[in-house]
C-alpha cells in the first residue's frame, strides 16, 4: 500500500481537488471494485462504488449535475450524496466518506450508507 | 411568512396545478385544498372501467392522503366552500369555517346536465360524474334489471357499456340521428352503432324524453312521440355544465364558464381558475389533456415565473369501450374550403376520414383501425405541411418510407403477455398496469416507469396507443416538447436564442433562458454543447463534461466498460500497410475481437480505457486517424470500386467517396451521419439508405438525402442531379450545414426531413444559389476548427486525466 495516512488509519489521501475535473469524475482502482470520485460545480466531492445498481455500468463515465450522476449505459440517475437511484428507478450504490483538507482529498473505505451492493 | 394559497376543488385539474407548482416552487405557499367529495384526488376518467368492473376505486386514486401530508398540504375532504369574500380575501365553508387566502385557485369542475323534465328528481335518476354515481349504478344493477341511458355521446355510451357488463338490460336513448355526433361523422357513427348492438346494447334514436314516471323510484320513461319504456335506473348523460355557481356568487365574470385569460387568471387577478369550470377564448374543455396544459401555465404564474401562456388546445377523443376502436380529432366535418380523403371498408368494419385545409391536416375520424391516431393528431397540432406525403397519408406512418423493425402495431388486438418493447422486454399487461396504478398520462411517464420505448423508441407509437386505449382521449402529448425538465423551452426556441442573441457558453444559455437547474442535466447539456459549437464554431468552447462518454473518450463504450477503436479508412479504400498497422495494434493491445464493420472499416474491440492513448499513438504514427465511429458526427463514406475497375462503373466513385470524407470528417452533427457513393445505378454501395447518398450516372451524379437503415428503414429522397464533382461537394456541404444548423439534437436526417419536408430542403439548396454557397462556406469555416484529429492530440498527452486512474490501491 502506498496510501498516505492522515489523522486516523481510515483516511487515504487520493489526490488534489483540481485533479478531478469539475462536473466530472476520476477512479480509485481497488481489487474489491473501483471507486468513482466525483466533483460537482460547488466543488463538493463524493465517492460511490463505480458500479450502477442497474447493470453494473461505470458511473465514473456518466454526466454529473447538481448532486446527481447519470449512468452512461441506460441513463439511471443516482444521488451522489446518498447513492440512491432517482425515482421511479429503485436501487442504490454504496457510498464512501470523503474529507477535504485544503487542496487534498481523502477517502475512507468504510462504506457510508447501508446499501448492499449487488454482485453480478 | 408564506403566502396562503387555497384550492377549491380537489379534482384532476386543480391538483395537477399544485403538482406542477410544487415542482417549480415547493416552499412558496401554505396550501389548503377543499374537496366536496369524501375522497382524495382520483382519476375521474377511469370511472368507466370501475363501472365495468375492470378496476376498483383504490386503483384510481392519484394522490393518497399521505401525499398531501408529505407535501404539507392541508386537505379538507367532504367540505363544500359556499362563499368567496373577495374584499376580505377569504372563503367560507358550509360548516361555517372561514379561511384567508393570498391567492385563490378555483377548479370546481362541472356538473352533469339533468334535463328538467317532470320526474327528473325521482330516486334512480342520476348523472355519471363521480364515485357516488358509480356506486349507485353498481348497487342498482344488483337489485334491478332495466336501465335507460339518456344521451348517446361518449359518456353515455361508456355508462351504458358498464351497466350492460354489470348485467343490466340497457337502452340508449339519443335525441339525434347519429351517436357521438360531436366526435363522429355519419359513416363512423353507423359502424359504431352496429358493433354496440352486436355487443347487446339497445338503441332508440331520434327520440326526445318527455317525462320520467314513478312513485318514489323511477318506473318508466315517456317520450315525446307518445311511446314509453320501463326502467329501474335512468342515467342522464346529455352533457356537462361548468360548475360556476360559487364564482358567479362571488361576482366573478362568467359566461358559459368562468372566464379566464391566457394566464389562467379570472377578472380578479388574485383568483386563478383551471379545468372544466373555465371558459378560455370562448371554449370550454371536458377532456383531461387541455386541463393539464392549463395546469402547467397556471402553476407557472402562481410560481411568479410569469412567462407561461395558454393558447387553447386541439383535442382528440377515444371511446373506452373494450373491443371498439375509434379515434376522432379536430375539425372532422370540414366545410366548403376543406378537402376529404376517405377510406371505407364496411365489411371489415374500417373507416378512415381525413380532412385537409391548405395541405394541412385539420381533422380525422378513424374507426376499426386507429393505429395512426396519435400520428395524425401530431400532424394536426404541429400543422405539418403534408404535400410531400399526401399520397401515403391515409395508409399511415408505417407506409412512409419503407419498412423496418416490425414488431406489433395494433395495441388493442394484443394479449396482455404480448411484448410491446422488444428492447427491454416489457409486455402490454405491465404497461397497462403501470398506467393505471401509477397514474401515468404521457409517453415520458411510461418510459420512466416501465422503460418501454426508452431504448430504440420503435414501440413509442404502440405505447401511445396503449395510453389512448387505457385513458381514452385523455392521455396527453405536450403541445411543444421542452428540451428537458430544466426548461419549458423547445429545441427550436433554444437554438434561436443561441443564434439570435449570440449566446456562446452554456452559462449564458442557463442565465438568459432561466434554466431551472444551474448545471442543467444529462439530457440538455449534450444538446446545448452541440448547439453552441455548431452555431458559434469560432467562439464557443467545447465542454468535455457535457459530452456523452463515447465522445469524451473518443471510443465506443462497451457493456463491460472497455472501448472500441475504429480508425478512419478513407472511402473504404485501404492499403496493406494500413492493414498491417491495424493488425499489429490488435496484437499489441490484445484486442478481444476484430470485427469488419458495416461501413467498410475495422473495429478493434475490448481495449482498456487506460490504453487508449497508447493505441492511438501507435496508429497515429502509422498514418491512421480517428474514425469518429463513436460520435454524433460524420461516420463513413461507403463506396464501390467504380469506373476504375468495374465494367459497369460510370464514374470514379471511390475517389468521390474519399473526397467527400476528406471534406466532412470531424464535423459534429445532431446525430450520426453516413454517406455512400455508388459508381452506377446498380447502387452496390447502398447509397439510397444513407443520410447523403451519391449515385454516379453517365452524365454526372445523382444526389439523394434523408435515408437510413436502423430502427425504421427509410429510402432516400432524390434531391437533384449535378454534373461535376465540385458541385457534388458544394451540395453535400450545404445539405450537411442546413442539417447541422436546424435539426434538433439526436434527430437523424430521416425524421428531420419527415418533419420539415423535402420541399423545404429543395428551396434552401436548389432554388437559392446564394444561400447554398453561403451554407457551403459556413461549413468550411466550421471544419477548419473541427478537423483536428482527437486521437493524435490525446496520444500526445491532452486530457490525460481522462485516461488515468486518480489512484491505484494495491492493484
Amino acid at each position: 500500500m502506498n496510501a498516505v495516512v492522515s489523522e486516523s488509519n481510515d483516511w487515504l489521501e487520493i489526490g488534489k481537488i483540481e485533479d478531478i475535473p469539475k462536473l466530472g469524475s476520476r477512479v480509485v482502482k481497488r481489487a474489491e471494485g473501483d471507486i468513482a470520485i466525483f466533483r460537482n460545480s460547488d466543488n463538493e466531492v463524493f465517492a460511490l462504488l463505480n458500479r450502477c445498481p442497474h447493470k453494473g455500468g461505470p458511473l465514473s463515465e456518466g454526466i454529473v449535475y447538481g448532486k446527481t450522476v447519470t449512468c452512461p449505459m441506460h441513463n439511471w440517475c443516482l444521488g451522489l450524496n446518498n447513492g440512491e437511484a432517482v425515482a421511479p428507478d429503485e436501487g442504490c450504490a454504496p457510498t464512501y466518506p470523503i474529507k477535504i483538507e485544503g487542496e487534498k482529498v481523502f477517502l475512507s473505505l468504510q462504506q457510508q450508507n447501508d446499501c448492499e451492493a449487488e454482485t453480478e | 411568512m408564506k403566502e396562503k394559497l387555497i384550492l377549491i376543488g380537489n379534482g384532476m385539474a386543480g391538483m395537477r396545478t399544485l403538482e406542477e407548482l410544487l415542482k417549480l416552487e415547493p416552499e412558496m405557499y401554505d396550501i389548503t385544498v377543499f374537496g366536496a367529495e369524501p375522497y382524495p384526488n382520483y382519476n375521474r376518467i377511469l370511472l368507466s372501467p370501475v363501472l365495468a368492473g375492470e378496476k376498483t376505486i383504490d386503483d384510481i386514486i392519484l394522490n393518497s392522503r399521505e401525499w398531501y401530508a408529505e407535501n404539507n398540504i392541508e386537505l379538507h375532504t367532504g367540505s363544500v366552500v359556499c362563499e368567496i369574500d373577495r374584499v376580505k380575501h377569504s372563503v367560507k365553508t358550509e360548516a361555517g369555517d372561514e379561511f384567508k387566502y393570498d391567492r385563490l385557485l378555483i377548479a370546481t369542475g362541472s356538473n352533469p346536465f339533468i334535463i328538467p323534465v317532470p320526474g327528473h328528481d325521482l330516486d334512480g335518476v342520476i348523472g355519471f360524474r363521480d364515485i357516488a354515481d358509480v356506486d349507485t349504478m353498481i348497487q342498482s344493477s344488483k337489485d334491478h334489471k332495466k336501465a335507460i341511458v339518456i344521451g348517446g355521446g361518449l359518456l353515455g355510451l361508456e355508462a351504458a357499456n358498464g351497466l350492460m357488463i354489470q348485467g343490466m338490460d340497457v337502452t340508449v336513448v339519443h335525441l339525434l340521428e347519429n351517436l357521438m355526433e360531436r366526435q363522429l361523422d355519419a359513416p363512423a357513427s353507423d359502424l359504431l352503432k352496429t358493433s354496440l348492438i352486436e355487443k347487446g346494447l339497445n338503441f332508440l334514436m331520434e327520440v326526445q324524453t318527455a317525462e320520467i314516471v314513478g312513485d318514489q323510484r323511477v318506473e318508466k320513461v315517456k317520450f315525446a312521440d307518445g311511446s314509453e319504456l320501463d326502467a329501474d335506473l335512468v342515467v342522464m348523460a346529455v352533457g356537462i355544465r361548468p360548475n360556476i355557481e360559487l364564482a358567479k356568487k362571488a361576482g366573478l365574470y362568467c359566461e358559459r364558464g368562468l372566464v379566464v385569460s391566457d394566464t389562467m387568471q379570472t377578472f380578479d387577478p388574485r383568483i386563478y381558475a383551471v379545468g372544466e369550470c373555465v371558459q378560455h377564448r370562448g371554449n370550454t374543455y371536458g377532456l383531461v389533456a387541455p386541463l393539464f396544459e392549463q395546469a402547467k401555465v397556471c402553476a407557472n404564474h402562481l410560481a411568479t415565473l410569469g412567462y407561461g401562456r395558454y393558447e387553447g388546445s386541439v383535442t382528440s377523443t377515444k371511446l373506452k369501450v373494450t373491443g371498439i376502436d375509434l379515434f376522432s380529432a379536430g375539425n372532422f366535418k370540414g366545410d366548403e374550403d376543406t378537402e376529404d380523403i376517405v377510406f371505407q371498408d364496411p365489411k371489415a368494419g374500417i373507416y378512415k376520414h381525413l380532412v385537409l385545409r391548405d395541405n394541412k391536416l385539420e381533422g380525422a375520424v378513424l374507426y376499426g383501425d386507429t393505429v395512426d391516431g396519435a400520428w395524425f393528431f401530431q400532424l394536426m397540432r404541429e400543422a405539418t405541411d403534408i404535400t410531400d406525403i399526401r399520397q401515403q397519408l391515409l395508409f399511415g406512418q408505417a407506409h412512409l418510407g419503407n419498412s423496418g423493425h416490425g414488431g406489433q402495431n395494433v395495441a388493442m388486438a394484443m394479449s396482455d403477455d404480448a411484448q410491446v418493447c422488444d428492447c427491454n422486454g416489457i409486455t402490454k399487461g405491465e404497461i397497462v398496469v403501470a398506467i393505471t396504478s401509477k397514474g401515468l398520462f404521457t409517453l415520458d411517464d411510461v418510459k420512466a416507469h416501465t422503460k418501454a420505448a426508452a431504448s430504440c423508441g420503435s414501440c413509442a407509437g404502440l405505447v401511445e396507443q396503449l395510453l389512448e386505449s387505457t385513458l381514452g382521449g385523455n392521455y396527453t402529448t405536450p403541445e411543444c416538447k421542452p428540451v428537458c425538465k430544466c426548461t419549458d423551452f423547445t429545441h427550436d426556441q433554444v437554438r434561436a436564442a443561441i443564434r439570435d442573441h449570440k449566446l456562446t457558453s452554456m452559462k449564458m444559455v442557463f442565465d438568459y433562458m432561466e434554466w431551472r437547474n444551474s448545471d442543467g442535466c444529462h439530457v440538455c447539456r449534450p444538446a446545448l454543447n452541440y448547439y453552441l459549437i455548431s452555431s458559434w464554431p469560432e467562439e464557443a468552447v467545447d465542454d468535455p463534461q457535457s459530452r456523452f462518454i463515447n465522445e469524451r473518450a473518443h471510443g465506443n463504450i462497451q457493456k463491460d466498460g472497455t472501448f472500441s477503436v475504429i480508425p478512419r479508412i478513407w472511402g473504404g479504400k485501404t492499403t496493406p500497410d494500413e492493414l498491417r498497422a491495424i493488425a499489429d495494434a490488435a496484437d499489441k493491445f490484445d484486442a478481444g475481437e476484430v470485427h469488419i464493420t458495416g461501413g467498410q472499416r475495422i473495429n478493434l474491440l475490448g481495449i482498456k480505457k487506460e490504453e487508449l492513448p497508447e493505441i492511438w499513438d501507435f496508429l497515429s504514427e502509422r498514418g491512421l486517424i480517428s474514425g469518429h465511429a463513436y460520435g454524433k458526427a460524420l461516420r463513413t463514406v461507403k463506396t464501390c470500386v467504380g469506373s476504375t475497375w468495374c465494367r459497369f462503373g460510370t464514374q470514379d466513385s471511390t475517389q468521390m467517396g474519399i473526397d467527400l470524407e476528406k471534406l466532412s470528417w470531424g464535423s459534429w452533427m445532431p446525430h450520426k451521419f453516413k454517406m455512400a457513393v455508388s459508381g452506377c445505378p446498380r447502387n452496390c454501395a447502398e447509397a439510397t439508405i444513407k443520410d447523403f447518398g451519391v449515385v454516379a450516372i453517365e452524365s454526372g451524379w445523382e444526389l439523394h438525402i434523408g435515408g437510413n437503415g436502423g430502427v425504421k428503414v427509410r429510402a432516400t429522397d432524390m434531391l437533384c442531379r449535378v454534373r461535376t464533382a465540385e458541385e457534388v461537394e458544394e451540395y453535400a456541404a450545404a445539405f450537411i450545414q442546413v442539417y447541422r444548423e436546424e435539426a434538433h439534437y439526436l434527430e437523424r436526417t430521416a425524421p428531420w426531413l419527415g418533419r420539415i419536408g423535402l420541399s423545404y430542403v429543395k428551396e434552401r439548396i436548389l432554388d437559392d444559389e446564394v444561400g447554398r454557397k453561403a451554407l457551403h462556406k459556413r461549413f468550411l469555416v466550421s471544419q477548419k476548427i473541427a478537423q483536428n484529429d482527437p486521437w493524435k492530440a490525446r496520444a500526445k498527452g491532452e486530457y490525460a486525466h481522462e485516461f488515468t486512474p486518480l489512484k491505484s490501491l494495491g492493484v
